[in-house]
């Protein structure tokens, strides 16, 4: 088993989690979190990872061949659509804060509020 | 069946997205309620789509997505896809109309009149299929017929139906986000003019 899926699933956290925490734009930010999220994906099909494996998919295919774990393969469909589900309500909650506030900038936002 | 993702996804595990959907279903209430208020008529917005090439590609961009997208969840579980991505597809093909047909053409369509009735059939027609299942004697979302060999239309069972209803309501519930985020921008453009 390889660890590079691993260490760049780990990367791309990281990326993502930079550039979270230097953010100055809430759109900005919303996309960070996306790439952070990416990285569950590449863990996911990391963990189900069969050398040598084929698609989950047996058509036509012979009994006992190895086929890489569907389950986590499921897991990340689901995975995605929270995702999708996670960004929407984010980039809406930006869009208000934009109509209340003027800015996306999280800094000039505390400052107006404090 | 023999993807075994897809049947993981809406045959084995079927409660789980089950949940999956209304999670789904309870992100696209909240985006509608955050994004509502200001939707104030607006007159003509201004589409220069002049190119008839646009056009014409673009009409063809149109059907061949929408088909891809629906042969994705009809055999979802035959090949690679299923109700989620052939939504997904299907809702591309929809919002191409927009790009290449204009705000109006796009807005006979994409509104919540018709928007909001398709994506509470696609969740109920889930349950509903679930339901059946318990009516005939089994467990809640028991695949509870098959038929056809496998790699053929009907070797799906109830879980093809179930696929049906996942792509009905991730299309309807990506293309409600769609209409909700550029009413928001339709509406300050109009305003502006």
């Amino acid at each position: 088993m390889s660890f590079l899926p691993y260490a760049v699933a780990a990367w791309v956290f990281l990326v993502g989690l930079y550039g979270i925490v230097t953010s100055r734009n809430l759109i900005h930010l919303a996309l960070c979190l996306t790439v952070a999220q990416s990285s569950t994906y590449l863990l996911l099909l990391a963990i189900g990872y069969v050398r040598g494996g084929g698609p989950p998919i047996f058509k036509g295919v012979k009994l006992g061949t190895t086929a890489v774990d569907p389950v986590v393969q499921a897991l990340t469909l689901t995975d995605v659509v929270v995702s999708v589900t996670v960004i929407a309500l984010v980039l809406a909650l930006a869009l208000d804060v934009h109509k209340q506030a003027g800015t996306v900038d999280p800094d000039e936002i505390q400052e107006m509020s404090g | 069946m023999d993807n075994v993702v897809n049947a993981t996804t809406y045959d084995i595990r079927a409660l789980d997205t089950l949940g999956e959907e209304f999670i789904l279903f309870a992100a696209v209430i909240g985006v509608v309620l955050l994004l509502r208020g200001g939707k104030e008529e607006h007159g003509e917005v201004e589409d220069d789509i002049g190119s008839d090439l646009v056009r014409v590609f673009g009409a063809l961009a149109i059907g061949a997505t929408i088909l891809v997208g629906l042969w994705l969840v009809a055999f979802g579980f035959v090949t690679p896809g299923g109700g989620f991505q052939g939504g997904v597809a299907v809702a591309a093909g929809a919002l191409l109309l927009y790009l290449v047909a204009g705000h109006d053409e796009w807005s006979a369509f994409g509104n919540e009149m018709l928007l909001d009735p398709l994506k509470g059939l696609g969740a109920g027609g889930f349950v509903v299929i679930g339901l059946a299942a318990l009516v005939a004697g089994m467990p809640f979302l028991t695949n509870f017929f098959s038929g056809g060999n496998v790699g053929t239309i009907w070797s799906g069972g109830s879980a093809g139906f179930v696929n049906w209803a996942a792509g009905l309501e991730v299309a309807a519930a990506n293309l409600i986000l769609f209409a909700e985020f550029l009413e928001e921008y339709i509406v300050p453009i109009a305003r502006r003019a």
